[in-house]
């Protein structure tokens, strides 16, 4: 528990010092009370490695939008909060974002199973939340946005791409993933659609490995034996965090080639490859909606500014990054529509909202509170980067509801 | 040393070779140029494209087109505004089709990206063009290439090859790549051939290629099946090998991380729950060593060896200032001393994170830690393991060592079995208590070096590690260098030995769950310690 005490209190001042600088900088604006925007990213702890930089995003936009005089001539206000990787204590920081600062908008959450803790709590207390991380689908809630990709926007078209003959046409999956649940029911998805399309439970392997897991030698070697059947196999990645780190430096040192057995993530981005030699992985795989190397005018801009707020040029972008971004942007507009930040207003007007996200394509908020997104299948470059080989030619509409789950049958139809 | 004076030779061998070539393609007929510059062109175009085009270039044998397919593989494959192809030599540019140097046009030429279809031609037709090579790790790629692309119309090139060569280990690969090839002939002679050859080996790859065979050959599936199945009894064999290395690998990362704690927690009974933050610092250590190396060339490859000494310096001197300004307040009070080296973790765990950021940070391994090593048997292990196993070994030996022969190591003996006595005899006991604590801890920061090179070095570095040193302690016998060794390998490789049929979250709860088991029925562990000094 001290743990938490002086984080609270850090953030509290980190908070106190926005609000003492801000007006300083800016004595044009009113009397009027701030908008508060809730920051709800785990700043210690095991996915403070992922989350750190969405809180960063969240600041440099605040900062941005009341550069450009705030919204609806009132100044923005981040006030953040460090859940530090506990679940439970997720719905605790949730509570007192609502209650204690009266948080306009919140942004936050990136695993699952933090975004499940809050869920209670923001719909007993009306508020909204903003998810920005690709997820497992099988929800829907008034009270949350989510701006990162349903099951249909990255797993199943990345799984086609390995089937089709510019994947290698594989005919044997693996699924490798941590053990919890948005590997789980993305799997249980995954497994449903490849049954469909004739490949059969023989030549599928599922394995689940606890988060931080670093012994990866067994799994390698036996993902090897597996794919020594007589049929292309490739793997299809939901490990989650810093494991994947060791599990990539264990592909490359038992020489797996991604020509032989090619790998597609669903969870590694620029920032995870940071930290490692990605020479031996060149090849290797992974599904997003947006890219650093995407060529747009929108994400050169997104880059700059992000590169300018960090003061640090070789800084990379993500996809989380981005959707948080994409997110901002449209609440921000929403808000401007609306001529308010009250939360039912908002709601309504941020559906159908548009805009030019620096993915390279005009994303639409949708009535079901998901976007519709581009899908992009990227290889590992030796420099960290991904090139892009395989692209959606339009955006494509979220499915929260993946239809190759038995009991969302009755759901679709109603 | 004996390869020096053979260089010269071989080079100039190689030029006469291109030169040989060289003449022999511009004698060629006017056709079959523009068949090498109309399959040049074809790898500007889309990936498809460029898949065929370097099948084709690899199945005309035409050595010019060598430069070409390597620079597309290298990423230095460039496209001009007009189509030309560029290839980047250096800092100059030459023109793929004629190697002529050019100057540098405008608009900049853009790089040729590849994907996986095209980076497996590649494979297969640098292979083709590379089999008769004069380099023999080019022939050693070469077959390699060969064998996995296998097409019937290699059969003739790799007979020849195989006639040729002297390298034991290429001729093996020759054989399997030939082997595999006549697999796919529609010569039935030659398949059963190649279908023994393949059954000769013990290579997993051969047996997926016959199973892949006895789908479409139905007239030959008794003979598939006899090779295959002596295919697996050799790797069975193998197999065991490899679970074993795999549990003595886990057992290495055990022990190294443990063994720290078997000075301090073991020896002299400290329950220090920042140890695993004292692994952490010696991994930032060697982060910090490679950095301050960075602009020394000469030291790069030994940054590694440097750290080792490095971090246990800078984590003995934690660990000291630990011991000296908190922990000996509290001998005697294990619950204080748990809850206090507690919060110290989490402030140094909170400090490095703040100093470095939460972000993983990049450690080079250096060349002899990457890649597979082959034992004798064909037991491939990877060889930042292998260091590691040996390296664990090393550190084990000089701790057991250090206690047993040296004078701070009869100290340190004295005043953990009967301090008052051995105060008595004029020991400085607080001062040795400060050594024995530093001497642990730097321990754990040489684990920490080795942690480095395969796990993230990131701040929670040291969490993962702290229970599991627990358990190898506890397990082993508190007190008992003898019994940590043995408990962590035991629990390794008992732990390999279940992933296979239980997972990896499973295997490691059996493990949980039998030592619990094991620890209530004997609390003192598997050695437990004997005399005066354990009822203390």
């Amino acid at each position: 528990m001290t743990k938490t005490g002086t984080i609270t209190r850090r953030a509290a001042l980190a908070g106190l010092t926005t609000a003492l600088a801000a007006p300083a900088f800016r004595p044009s604006f009113a009397q009027a009370a701030p908008i508060k925007i809730g920051v709800l990213h785990s700043l210690s702890g095991t996915m403070a490695i992922s989350e750190t930089a969405l809180r960063d995003t969240v600041l440099m936009m605040v900062e941005y939008q009341n550069s450009k005089g705030g919204l609806l001539g009132r100044r923005l206000e981040a006030v953040v909060v460090d859940p530090a990787s506990n679940w439970p204590l997720f719905a605790e920081k949730a509570r007192e974002l609502l209650q204690v600062h009266k948080v306009d908008v919140t942004y936050g959450c990136w695993t699952s199973v933090s975004r499940k803790s809050v869920l209670p709590v923001f719909e007993e207390l009306n508020g909204m939340l903003f998810y920005p991380v690709q997820y497992e689908g099988e929800e829907e809630s008034r009270n949350i946005f989510y701006t990162g990709a349903a099951p249909n926007q990255q797993a199943i078209p990345a799984v086609e791409y390995l089937m089709g003959p510019d994947g290698g046409e594989a005919k044997r999956i693996v699924l490798l993933g941590t053990d919890y649940v948005y590997p789980r029911t993305t799997n249980r998805i995954l497994r449903g659609f490849l049954n469909s399309k004739g490949i059969t439970d023989a030549d599928i392997m599922e394995e689940y490995t606890p988060f931080g897991h670093s012994d990866w030698q067994g799994i390698v070697s036996r993902v090897k034996t597996f794919a020594n059947q007589g049929k292309k196999t490739a793997i299809v990645s939901t490990i989650n965090g810093d494991a994947n780190v060791p599990f990539y430096r264990e592909l490359g040192n038992q020489g797996i080639k991604a020509e032989d057995i090619p790998c597609v993530a669903f969870s590694v981005g620029e920032e995870e490859l940071a930290g490692i030699d990605t020479r031996p992985l060149v090849g290797h795989l992974a599904a997003w909606n947006y890219f650093m190397s995407v060529q747009s005018p929108a994400n050169t801009e997104f880059k700059n500014l992000w590169q300018a707020y960090i003061k640090n040029p070789r800084r990379v972008t993500n996809d989380p990054m981005e959707a948080t971004y994409t997110g901002f942007n449209m609440w921000a507009q929403a808000v401007t529509k609306a001529g308010t930040t009250a939360v039912d207003a908002v709601r309504t007007a941020v559906i159908g909202e548009k805009f030019a996200a620096p993915a390279g394509y005009t994303e639409e908020m949708l009535p079901n509170h998901h976007l519709s997104k581009p899908v992009m299948i990227g290889e590992i470059q030796a420099d960290g980067q991904f090139n892009i080989v395989w692209k959606t030619p339009e955006v494509v509409p979220a499915e929260n509801w993946s239809r190759f789950i038995p009991e969302n049958a009755n759901r679709r139809r109603g | 040393m004996g390869r020096a004076p053979a260089r010269p030779i071989r080079t100039v061998m190689k030029r006469i070779l291109l030169l040989l070539i060289l003449l022999a393609a511009s004698a060629l007929p006017a056709h079959a140029q523009d068949a090498f510059v109309s399959a040049l062109s074809g790898l500007g175009g889309n990936f498809n494209a460029q898949a065929e085009a370097t099948a084709r270039l690899g199945s005309l044998g035409d050595a010019r087109a060598l430069p070409a397919l390597r620079a597309l593989s290298e990423g230095r494959l460039l496209r001009t505004a007009d189509g030309t192809l560029l290839i980047r030599e250096g800092s100059g540019l030459v023109d793929a089709a004629t190697g002529a140097p050019v100057a540098a046009p405008d608009p900049e030429p853009q790089r040729i990206s590849i994907n996986n279809r095209v980076r497996a031609a590649l494979r297969g037709a640098l292979g083709q063009l590379q089999i008769l090579s004069t380099d023999p790790a080019e022939r050693l790629a070469a077959a390699e290439a060969v064998f996995r692309t296998r097409s019937a119309d290699n059969i003739p090139l790799l007979e020849t090859a195989l006639g040729r060569e002297t390298v034991p280990r290429i001729k093996d690969q020759l054989a399997l790549a030939l082997a595999a090839s006549r697999l796919v002939s529609p010569d039935r002679a030659a398949k059963l051939a190649g279908i023994a050859a393949l059954g000769e080996g013990s290579s997993a790859e051969a047996r997926s290629l016959l199973l892949e065979a006895r789908a479409a050959n139905a007239d030959l599936t008794e003979q598939i099946d006899g090779a295959i199945a002596s295919i697996d009894r050799r790797l069975a064999v193998r197999r065991v090998a490899e679970t074993a290395f795999q549990g003595l690998s886990l057992g290495s990362v055990l022990l190294l991380a443990a063994l720290g704690l078997a000075v301090t927690f073991g020896v002299m009974g400290v329950i220090n729950m920042a140890h695993g933050e004292f692994v952490m610092l010696g991994a930032y250590t060697t982060v910090i060593v490679q950095d301050l190396l960075r602009d020394v060339p000469a030291l790069q490859p030994w940054s590694l060896p440097l750290a080792v000494p490095a971090a246990f310096l800078v984590t003995a001197a934690a660990g000291a200032l630990m011991e000296r300004g908190l922990i000996r307040h509290l001998y005697g009070r294990p619950l204080e001393t748990l809850l206090m080296t507690f919060g110290v973790g989490m402030m140094i765990q909170q400090a490095v994170r703040l100093i470095f950021g939460a972000q993983n940070r990049e450690v080079i391994s250096p060349p002899w830690m990457q890649g597979t090593l082959l034992l004798p048997f064909d037991i491939p292990v990877t060889a930042n393991r292998l260091w590691i196993l040996c390296f664990s070994l090393v550190v084990f030996g000089l701790i057991v060592a250090a206690i047993r022969f040296t004078r701070f190591g009869l100290e340190m003996r004295a005043v953990t079995q009967r301090r008052p006595i051995a105060a008595a005899m004029g020991i400085r006991t607080g001062r040795v208590d400060a050594l024995t604590f530093a001497f642990g801890s730097g321990i754990a920061g040489i684990a920490g070096v080795a942690l480095s090179q395969i796990d993230n070095v990131s701040p929670n570095l040291g969490t993962g590690y702290i229970i599991d040193s627990f358990l190898v302690v506890v397990f082993g016998g508190v007190g008992s260098l003898a019994g940590t060794l043995i408990a962590a390998f035991g629990l390794g490789v008992i732990n390999k030995m279940l992933e296979p049929w239980a997972g990896a979250v499973l295997a490691k709860v059996f493990v949980l769950v039998a030592v619990m088991i094991f620890i209530q029925r004997r609390p003192r562990g598997l050695f437990p310690q004997k005399g005066r000094a354990a009822e203390a």
